[in-house]
């Protein structure tokens, strides 16, 4: 089996797909990372969502598939779903999170219908857009592979030079717009980001869970570190590995999709995180419990046969 | 740069004719004000009473129905450097990974400006108000295992951090220990004696007199505002609580309760 995925390896075309995986996963991991920190894990998940019918619309108009169509549909879809959950949750009582409930199914319904209908046309057959649901590696070529590496590098870039202002924003924008910092700028660039990713991401793991490869990574890196810089890298560097790992059995046992396989990767480490993290994770904690109670007793002990001591003086004493 | 606005009497922050609304109901109606140079001054109201949402809105977080604001006579824009701001403690999540010493540092971030990361500089500006607030010793410390008290001195050092000359505090002294609720006043009056002007949303009334020079009594409106001795009497707090005031005369000092 082992040698089997090293022999898959050597392909020159694998080497390609397994660095577009990685990529994506080290992107979604460092941009999850702030968006887990503003409480908008579902943000992700809804973009995802909402993609969906701007892809097929994309199609529909244009009966080719590229990844850069596809992007510019997802993306005005995007922002048609983020208008809405504004406008929703500034003008009736529904919070946001049931708004963003709502824009997701009904994007998502919308995409679905739209998805059916294009497999039903003639040239569906080839659109491969049914891949697009769960999302599959292989399908990917080598200018995709750029794609990724170009916002990849546009992501990494802007976190670092903008890593102080993204701080900022995501522990207090209230404090940030008082600064005089465009609050709102920076969190459509966010916006922006996470947009990108999930565009890019679709083709290779899948609209139903590319969120999962933003969240994932971010909720375990925050289990072993309390700063951010370490938090952000260590997302992306385990967003890659899942991308890497679900990439690897899913060319070597061909039938599995990637997305998935991505997502269990990242499902294994979150749950390794949980676990043994140092301070925050189970063990750690039980370990520290376990001490506590002996230091405890100990003292106690201490304490009885301090009491005795006396106890015995003064009889003897009497 | 205080010398110059105290020759020319120009008041730290003007208020006029205030107005702001949540959708369409306004919580603060036609609120007009001066402040005047160098006092400390406790803004007085029941929950609710829009309080923060004035502060907000004043500091351009809030849009506003209508009104204007002037900070030493020019609009607040160009004037941010002057302004600190210490935000009630529950708007921020405390589980942020990052360290006292770093909120502190973020006091620093306008005056950094873009891309610019926080330095050598900023890290002893940083600690040197973490000291002021008796909190050196925690600079390190993870946020989230702060209590609230010390929580509240961190952001308390972070207004520190902007160097600024007028102030605002939403609810410094709620949550606190007696022993932060003293280097807090014992701040703000050293704040007071550099000339700064501070304004402070408070809710304890039993320590109002002994706090604040000037108090201002809001509730939606403005029920009334001016120094200390000449606002803070029985009357007109019944104006602004209404009947959620319980007062205990005592001997001609009137002990006032809130009863929230
Ligand atoms: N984001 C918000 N959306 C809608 N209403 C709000 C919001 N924030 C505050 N309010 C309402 O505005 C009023 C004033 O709130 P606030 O300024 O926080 O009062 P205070 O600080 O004096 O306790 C309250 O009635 C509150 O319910
Ligand atoms: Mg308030």
């Amino acid at each position: 089996m082992m040698e089997f995925s090293w022999s898959v390896l050597a392909d020159p075309n694998t080497k390609w797909i397994l660095m577009g995986c990685m990529l994506l996963g080290l992107m979604s991991g460092m941009i999850g990372s702030f968006a887990y920190l503003r409480k908008q894990s579902l943000i992700g998940d809804t973009l995802a969502h909402a993609a969906l019918p701007g892809i097929c619309i994309a199609f529909m108009l244009t009966g080719v598939k590229s990844l850069p169509l596809f992007f510019i549909g997802a993306f005005v879809s995007g922002l048609i779903a983020t208008y809405s959950i504004t406008v929703i949750t500034r003008y009736t009582r529904i919070k946001a999170d049931a708004a963003m409930g709502i824009v997701l199914s009904v994007f998502f319904g919308i995409g679905i219908v739209l998805l059916t209908q294009i497999q039903h046309s003639p040239n569906g057959n080839q659109s491969g857009l049914d891949k697009f649901l769960f999302g599959q590696a292989a399908s990917m070529i080598h200018s995709d592979v750029y794609l990724m590496m170009g916002v990849s590098a546009v992501i990494i870039i802007a976190c670092t030079l903008l890593f102080k202002e993204f701080k900022l924003l995501s522990f207090d924008p209230g404090f940030a717009r008082g600064l005089g910092f465009p609050v709102g700028l920076l969190e459509q660039l966010l916006m922006f980001f996470l947009v990108m990713t999930v565009v890019v991401g679709i083709q290779a793991v899948g609209v139903v869970l590319v969120a999962a490869l933003l969240i994932t990574p971010a909720v375990a890196a925050r289990y072993w570190t309390d700063r951010l810089g370490v938090m952000v890298v260590l997302s992306g560097v385990f967003g890659a590995i899942s991308g890497v790992i679900g990439t690897l059995i899913s060319t070597t046992t061909s039938n599995l999709p990637t997305g998935p396989l991505s997502v269990l990767a990242a499902t294994t480490v979150f749950g390794f995180s949980i676990l043994f993290a140092p301070r925050r994770g189970v063990c750690a904690k039980v370990i520290r419990r376990i001490r506590g109670n002996e230091a405890i007793r100990a003292s106690e002990r201490m304490r009885e046969m301090q009491r005795q001591d006396i106890r015995l003086r003064k009889e003897e004493s009497l | 740069m205080n010398q110059r606005n105290r020759g020319s009497e120009v008041s730290p922050l003007t208020v006029e004719g205030l107005t702001v609304a949540y959708q369409k109901k306004p919580v603060l109606r036609n609120v007009s004000f001066e402040v005047p140079e160098g006092k400390l001054i406790g803004i007085i109201g029941p929950n609710g009473a829009g309080k923060s949402t004035m502060i907000k809105a004043i500091l351009g977080l809030l849009p506003r129905v209508s009104g204007e604001t002037e900070i030493y006579g020019r609009p607040y824009k160009e004037m941010r450097r002057k302004v600190g701001y210490v935000p009630q403690r529950e708007s921020v999540d405390w589980d942020f990974p990052t360290n006292a010493l770093d909120v502190v540092m973020m006091g620093r971030y306008g005056h950094l400006g873009w891309f610019k990361r926080p330095g050598a500089k900023e890290r002893e500006i940083a600690m040197d108000c973490l000291r002021k607030v008796g909190m050196a010793d925690y600079a390190h410390r993870q946020i989230s295992q702060l209590s609230g008290g010390q929580q509240q001195r961190v952001f308390l050092a972070r207004a520190l951090a902007q160097n600024a000359d007028l102030y605002f505090m939403d609810e410094p002294f709620v949550g606190v220990d007696a022993m932060t609720e003293r280097a807090i006043i014992t701040l703000l009056n050293e704040l007071k004696a550099q000339g700064k002007t501070v304004l402070v949303v408070h809710h304890d009334l039993a320590t109002v007199k002994e706090y604040f020079d000037w108090v201002m009594l809001l509730n939606v409106e403005m029920v009334a505002y001016g120094p200390t001795e000449d606002v803070f009497t029985k009357s007109l707090l019944h104006q602004t609580y209404g009947g959620r005031l319980a007062v205990f005369d005592h001997e001609d000092e009137a002990i006032l309760v809130d009863s929230r």
